[in-house]
């Protein structure tokens, strides 16, 4: 049983991994990734391992492959044309240190002489694997992993804010809506930036001197 | 299933994901394809912890996920910018670093 399972799964993630490099779409290509992604957490279970493939689900396969169908929504999956330019031969170079690349990963893994490689692993307990086993792990051994790397999330977010931002110059309808509420309420030159490059609008500023220049 | 067949599909994976990013062209199936070689080190990462049967190995492979997370975050507010910017989306057209 856990053979079919291995050989269904194993097949699909290799399939949906062709899938993200060979379709023409992008938009395809994310989409063939969640189905990859979907048989990756299958094999994760297979081996044990239910709070990453939980995690793998929710947290991949969820969330981070939203953002990518957004952003390629947003900058336009247009169809590009595949692959490298014709006649530059990178497509052969790319396909022999593909293959160049499995046989030194194949030899570098099952050629260690591990004894426990053609095993089935050594027998564990009933919580491997389990949420309670990797929060304690999480909490006492690697306690500084774990901060470090919500430092990195942190640090990702407001990275990607700033990167993303709208930078030099608004349009015209934003610029209006932004000047319009608070320089009614706030006097007129209390020190701003805007004022003292005197990039504020002229009708504004006579709109709020006058109750100044009567006290 | 021995743990063998397990490292030889994360071998596989990892190939595809570097043939991937040595011949696409736009950087969201580059990143698409970082994506794949990130999750084959994980299975290999998972077989080896089962491997052990010591489950730091997947304390290694959640961290993994987290990284590639902010990495993703970070590759997609480069392309938007980029996207704003009206520059090619495309990695061969793109070959300075200057605004």
């Amino acid at each position: 049983m856990a053979e079919v399972l291995f050989f269904l799964a194993a097949i699909g993630a290799v399939v949906g991994a062709i899938g993200v490099v060979a379709v023409r779409n992008p938009f395809y290509s994310v989409l063939a990734l969640v189905s990859h992604l979907l048989c990756l957490a299958a094999l994760f279970l297979l081996l044990n391992a239910e709070f990453v493939a939980a995690a793998q689900v929710v947290v991949y396969a969820g969330a981070v492959m939203v953002l990518y169908v957004f952003v390629v929504a947003y900058v336009g999956g247009q169809d590009e044309p595949l692959g490298p330019r014709a006649g530059s031969g990178l497509r052969g170079a790319a396909v022999l240190f593909g293959g160049a690349l499995f046989v030194e990963l194949c030899i570098a893994t099952l050629g260690s002489g591990l004894k426990l490689i053609d095993s089935r692993g050594t027998p564990i307990g009933r919580g491997f694997g389990a949420p309670e086993q990797i929060g304690e792990l999480l909490l006492t051994k690697f306690l500084l992993p774990f901060e470090v790397a919500s430092f990195l999330l942190l640090i990702a977010a407001v990275g990607a804010v700033v990167l993303a931002r709208r930078r030099g110059g608004l349009s015209a309808g934003e610029e209006q809506a932004r000047y319009s509420a608070m320089d009614l309420l706030r006097p007129a030159s209390t020190g701003t930036m805007a004022e003292s490059v005197g990039s504020r609008r002229p009708a504004l500023t006579k709109a709020t001197t006058p109750p100044a220049e009567d006290s | 299933m021995d743990i063998g067949w397990y490292l030889t599909a994360s071998a596989l994976i990892f190939t595809i994901g570097a043939g991937g990013v040595l011949t696409r062209r736009s950087p969201l199936v580059i990143l698409l394809c970082l994506e794949l070689m990130l999750n084959a080190a994980n299975l290999a990462l998972i077989a080896f912890a089962r491997m052990h049967g010591n489950a730091e190995g997947q304390i290694f492979a959640v961290i993994v996920m987290v990284v590639a997370a902010c990495e993703v975050t970070v590759g997609l507010g480069v392309i938007v910018a980029m996207h704003r910017r009206r520059l090619p989306i495309d990695v061969d057209e793109l070959r300075e670093l200057q605004g």
